[in-house]
């Protein structure tokens, strides 16, 4: 346990170390950059001061982490503004989106994979199968682009895009403007998952308890409530674990989609105008979220799982 | 599916793109890059079976030429990624612990790195392009392919012919070129194929972003971001370079399994 903590804070800081490194050794000078025309040697001077921009790398790197562990990620030197409250304020967005799109995967994945494994070789449960690699291969944009056709631009069921003014102080209408964007994240997830919850879920058939749950009169599915969820959610928890930083990514991608102003509208923003202290902020919290869940998650399989629990 | 089938419609589809691309290097029904304005737009039709674009220019020729860049994207990430992540697999599997240990937790780390995040973070470093893109998505793959080939470096050094190689005088150099590569190339093949098919769906998902292949080169992914907003006027233009990228990954990924399936004979008779 204490191992896999001192791994959590390793990483941590090594991989900031690294998104700050590969964007501070960018050719270019980011006072000049902001001052264009402007950029007399005394602005020059006072600007780079009064971001810290004269001091060395790492002293450079130590202010930013110290002020990243209290919550402070410092200013845009672009644009001057907070980016701790910029991205607290994208992230009621993004993670509400995250957290929907991990429980439909979920539902899709679980019922959908047992499924599959119990009409193993029978023609719907090929079908499933194919299905699930078919989702693996679609990328999530055209999965966006296909619900938006049938659910936005055929039937007008939910808005194509956009997000309410007002936030989620308009709740049903922030709602219905995240289902489709959720259920584009769901189905790629969801695709992925499956196919773990099959083998999973084939792995229990074949166990002796389950054959002894059957032979004192359950039914397939009655044995496979009983014994056959829990032990099939593991493997299911634990790569959704695994694809977190996917699952980022895909809400990344989605935001897109749906033109929805979340934390990777922003960062794509932040890439195209260059503003590399607010990237800086946006890379390092979201890898640092990254590995926070996978480590969660660890101890969540533990509770699942107790037999996982010497290993971690 | 039986695994001669899903060998065979893999390698299919993946000839398929490959015929695409070599066929558009002799022929394409038009100009990919000729502008129209009065043809802009234009559903499906005898003259342009796809359709054409915003700007009048044919859909099915941009999609022929386009595979150019997916495929491209795919091999050279593959290759990057295969010698990047058997070296270093090999290496540390081979080399004394005060060096794995470290080497072990970079592994690790470079996992756990959202790939695309990585490539948004050079494409914002060094600007949009292909070669950022497949220098990012290989480097982000060498991680999990380093981590394959450590683990099965490690089975293969325990065996007895190993010892024996050892014990009669072989370099450590000599035992990976004869005993080792030889004894991983089919987990090899099999982990090049699935890192083409996260390439190539990575390569289409930054073009769809604007931060992968830059324009006037078709591509993929970029076009489905150029088509979508013309959605209320032809739901149709999107599907087919969605199609294309589908049937592509589809491919790769089906040529993986089936390759794991007819390489592994452990994994032939309990079908999973």
């Amino acid at each position: 346990m204490l191992r896999r903590l001192a791994l959590l804070v390793m990483s941590l800081v090594v991989s900031s170390a690294l998104v700050f490194l590969l964007l501070r050794l960018l050719p270019g000078d980011i006072a000049q950059a902001k001052l264009g025309i402007y950029g007399t040697p005394e602005a020059l001077e006072q600007l780079r001061a009064e971001y810290n921009l004269d001091k060395s790398l790492p002293v450079q790197y130590l202010n930013w982490l110290s002020g990243a562990v209290r919550g402070d990620l410092g200013l845009s030197v672009l644009t001057g503004v907070d980016i701790t409250h910029e991205l607290v304020a994208k992230s009621t967005l993004t993670l509400p989106l995250i957290g929907f799109a991990s429980f439909f995967a979920i539902i899709i994945a679980v019922p959908l994979g047992m499924l599959a494994a119990l009409r193993f070789r029978k023609w719907d449960g090929v079908a499933t199968s194919v299905v699930s690699q078919l989702g693996i291969a679609v990328p999530t944009f055209w999965v966006g682009v296909i619900l938006i056709t049938i659910f936005a631009v055929r039937n007008q069921v939910f808005p194509s895009g956009g997000f309410p003014y007002e936030g989620w102080a308009n709740f049903p209408a922030a709602i219905s403007s995240l289902i489709l964007p959720a259920s584009t994240l769901a189905l790629a997830q969801g695709a992925v998952l499956m196919r773990f919850a099959r083998s999973a879920t084939i792995d229990v058939i074949q166990q002796d308890y389950f054959r002894t749950a059957r032979a004192t009169g359950l039914s397939r599915l009655q044995a496979l409530r009983v014994h056959g969820v829990r032990n099939a959610m593991v493997p299911v928890v634990s790569v959704l674990g695994m694809q977190i930083s996917t699952l980022i990514v895909g809400a990344i991608i989605v935001e897109s989609v749906f033109a929805l102003p979340g934390v990777g509208q922003m960062l794509l923003q932040d890439v195209n105008v260059r503003d590399y202290t607010k990237v800086q902020g946006t890379v390092a919290v979201t890898t640092a979220f990254v590995f926070v869940i996978s480590f969660v998650i660890d101890l969540v399989l533990g509770i699942l799982n107790p037999r996982t629990r010497q290993k971690i | 599916m039986t695994r001669n089938r899903t060998l065979m419609i893999g390698a299919s589809c993946v000839i398929f793109s490959v015929f695409l691309a070599v066929l558009s290097l002799i022929w394409t029904p038009y100009d990919p890059l000729e502008m129209n304005p009065e043809l802009s737009l234009t559903g499906p039709s005898s003259m342009h079976w796809f359709g054409t674009d915003e700007n009048g220019r044919d859909i099915l020729s941009s999609i022929i030429v386009g595979s150019r860049a997916t495929l491209m994207t795919g091999i050279l990430a593959v290759i990057i990624c295969m010698v990047i992540g058997v070296s270093v697999g090999i290496a540390t599997s081979v080399a004394p612990k005060w060096v794995e240990m470290p080497a072990i937790f970079g592994i690790d780390i470079v996992l756990a790195l959202p790939t695309v995040l990585f490539a948004i973070v050079l494409a914002s470093v060094y600007g949009p392009s292909t070669l950022t893109a497949v220098f990012a998505i290989g480097i982000a793959l060498s991680a999990s392919v380093a981590q394959v080939t450590r683990r099965e470096v490690v089975v293969v050094l325990m065996a007895d012919y190993v010892m024996a190689a050892r014990a009669s005088g072989c370099g450590t150099w000599r035992i990976i070129r004869k005993h080792i590569l030889p004894n991983i190339r089919a987990s090899l093949l099999v982990q090049a194929s699935g890192a083409c098919a996260i390439a190539i769906l990575a390569e289409s998902t930054l073009s769809y972003l604007g931060l992968g292949t830059t324009p006037p080169a078709p591509s993929w992914g970029r076009m489905m971001a150029s088509l979508q907003p013309y959605l209320l006027i032809n739901p149709i233009f999107p599907l087919w370079p969605g199609l294309a990228i589908v049937i592509t990954v589809l491919g790769f990924n089906l040529l993986g399994d089936g390759l794991r399936e007819s390489l592994d004979p452990t994994l032939r008779q309990s079908e999973k």
